[in-house]
């Protein structure tokens, strides 16, 4: 079964704005699942019509057996939301915040209250429970709408750059808690511009940019389609020059070199031949992450391909 | 109705009493500092001097009018306040994502203003009781009136907020249309005193048959039939939730 099933989503703001452009998205239940894409791609906007921020111009939404327009109470039930902002009342305490959240849920308050303390002790909030939001540090606040979106205990997540601003120590042990919860069956889909997180949580894949759907697919399947990485060697001494025959190369100042190395070949020869010119190799690593050297390529290609579109239309049109 | 939708009207009237209890200091306690000053100064300087007033003397009358501007006042802008920081700090985006009748969201947020205003109007009513002698003529009309009088205002604040965008806008209708209604409203005179064409033009004036409703139940005299009082309070009341239910249904201010 299919925990969202998205068919022509269009989305056009007030002023003309064109957000989504008939998009179809298929996430399968149980999946964690990256939506990615530049700034004002339309990933928010999908989100927010998925949670009933925005209203949608056109197309449906369907939320595991729930259509979004016919069973709104159903569907909503299913959609635990953290959203990009922090948007919860910096006044009240962190107990009132995720008790109330579970009440509009239809949760008792009695068994609210014992979720509360689960989900506040597992993500490390439990000894604040007393505090005013406003107290809380950026990483904390963002824990808390983590915990405030699981008190219905939905059957979905979607985080919308969960991890934005937390340092890196929180940052993986929110990974971790991501990962328990997705391998307890709940499905979660997951936005953010930190291309390593998504590579290593999710398992499927969709890039957005300007409203369409560029790439939909596996993750692993996607990085497989990656043929060359860069990789940056530091050099023991001054160089001026450097010759390498067979790879493209460039040399960025007299201590650091830039190699592209295609998927059939080896790394190997590159340190033969800097070995032969008696270069030696300090240290070594990738230029970025393979998901970001693709995440660039598919939104530009996406883009030439738009432009290319838009220009043939206007010939056309011109006669 | 479900036991859930239930628990969630509950959940978001609890939040809301909550939130101005929390704040007693701004909004329990400058009411009943101010009502003390108007019985001070209208009722016991200015007052003894004025004499009697639709056979009551005018501290006795004023009484239910000071208590009914002050229903009004903070049903309308407890309501106006909360709902506007919710969609100030995107927390009202809380009760949009969750599974929640329309009209919960109404219920809850008029809720809190109409228990904020029989609040605060029995802080004022026992305040009062420092300064003269009440007289109950109908409880039943004093209950009917207080209620469908702060729900009619909460609701009305509930509209302001939903189409504010800044805090001024949340304070233009209260200090520009609220204020002067309720100071012309009959609160501190009887139309009767008035000439007959300003008593006419009062009477295009909501307020002054929910004053005089309210003062009807206290002391058994009116300005105007305590039943068009009621029967507009009544028309007024479905025609503004009516209007606060279209405009959260189609999400207007509150969503894109």
């Amino acid at each position: 079964m299919n925990a969202l099933n998205i068919k022509g989503l269009t989305k056009v703001y007030k002023g003309g704005t064109r957000a989504l452009n008939g998009i179809n998205l298929e996430v399968k239940q149980g999946d964690f699942f990256a939506l990615l894409g530049p700034n004002g791609a339309g990933k928010s906007t999908t989100i927010g019509i998925i949670s009933s921020l925005v209203n949608k111009t056109s197309g449906t939404a369907d939320i595991f057996e729930y259509s979004l327009d016919a069973q709104p109470v159903e569907a909503k039930s299913c959609i635990g939301l953290v959203p990009q902002e922090f948007n919860f009342n910096q006044f009240e305490t962190l107990t009132q915040i995720v008790v109330n959240q579970a009440g509009y849920y239809g949760v008792p308050r009695n068994v609210a209250k014992e979720r509360a303390e689960k989900y506040l002790k597992q993500l490390d909030l439990w000894e604040k429970r007393n505090q005013p939001a406003r107290n809380l540090s950026g990483g904390m606040k963002r824990r808390l709408m983590i915990a405030r979106a699981l008190m219905h205990e939905p059957r979905m997540l979607i985080l919308d750059e969960p991890t934005a601003g937390v340092d890196i120590e929180i940052r993986r042990s929110m990974w971790t808690f991501l990962k328990e919860i997705n391998e307890q069956g709940i499905t979660i889909i997951l936005t953010t511009h930190y291309l390593e997180e998504a590579e290593m949580l999710c398992r499927n894949i969709a890039i957005i940019d300007k409203g369409v759907i560029v790439q939909n697919t596996s993750m692993k399947s996607l990085l497989a389609t990656l043929n060359i990485e860069t990789f940056i060697l530091d050099l023991a001494g001054e160089h001026q020059s450097i010759a390498l025959s067979g790879f493209e190369y460039r040399l960025l100042d007299p201590h650091t070199l830039e190699v592209d190395v295609a998927k059939e070949e080896s790394l190997n020869n590159v340190f033969e031949q800097l070995s032969s010119q008696k270069i030696e190799v300090l240290s070594m690593r990738n230029k970025s992450n393979r998901l970001e050297e693709l995440f660039v390529r598919l939104v530009e290609s996406g883009r030439e391909e738009l432009a290319n579109k838009e220009k043939t239309q206007k010939e056309l049109a011109n006669g | 109705m479900g036991n859930r939708t239930m628990i969630a009207l509950q959940t978001l009237w609890i939040k809301e009493c909550t939130r101005f209890l929390r704040i007693w200091i701004q909004t329990l306690v400058p009411p009943a500092i101010t009502m003390s000053l108007y019985f001070v100064i209208f009722g016991n300087l200015i007052g003894s001097r004025i004499g009697q007033m639709g056979g009551f003397s005018y501290m006795e009358f004023i009484v239910p009018g000071l208590i009914m501007m002050a229903v009004i006042t903070n049903s309308y802008s407890n309501v106006s306040s909360s709902f506007y920081s919710a969609k100030f700090q995107h927390n009202i985006e809380e009760l949009l994502v969750a599974p929640i009748p329309n009209w919960v969201i109404i219920a809850g947020f008029v809720g809190g203003g109409v228990a904020r205003a029989i609040l605060i109007g029995i802080i004022v009513t026992c305040v009062s009781m420092l300064f003269v002698d009440i007289t109950l003529h109908s409880i039943p009309i004093i209950i009917i009136t207080l209620l469908l009088t702060s729900i009619l205002f909460a609701t009305a604040g509930l509209i302001n907020a939903i189409f504010a965008k800044s805090f001024d806008d949340i304070s233009v209708v209260p200090t520009f249309v609220l204020t002067p209604l309720t100071y012309l409203g009959g609160v501190f005179y009887s139309l009767t005193l008035l000439p007959e064409f300003w008593q006419w033009v009062s009477k295009i004036n909501p307020i002054v048959y929910m004053v005089n409703g309210f003062r009807y139940g206290f002391l058994g005299v009116s300005d105007v039939n305590y039943m068009h009082s009621l029967g507009l309070l009544v028309v007024f009341n479905v025609v503004l939730l009516g209007f606060a239910y279209s405009l959260i249904n189609r999400g207007v201010g509150i969503r894109s």
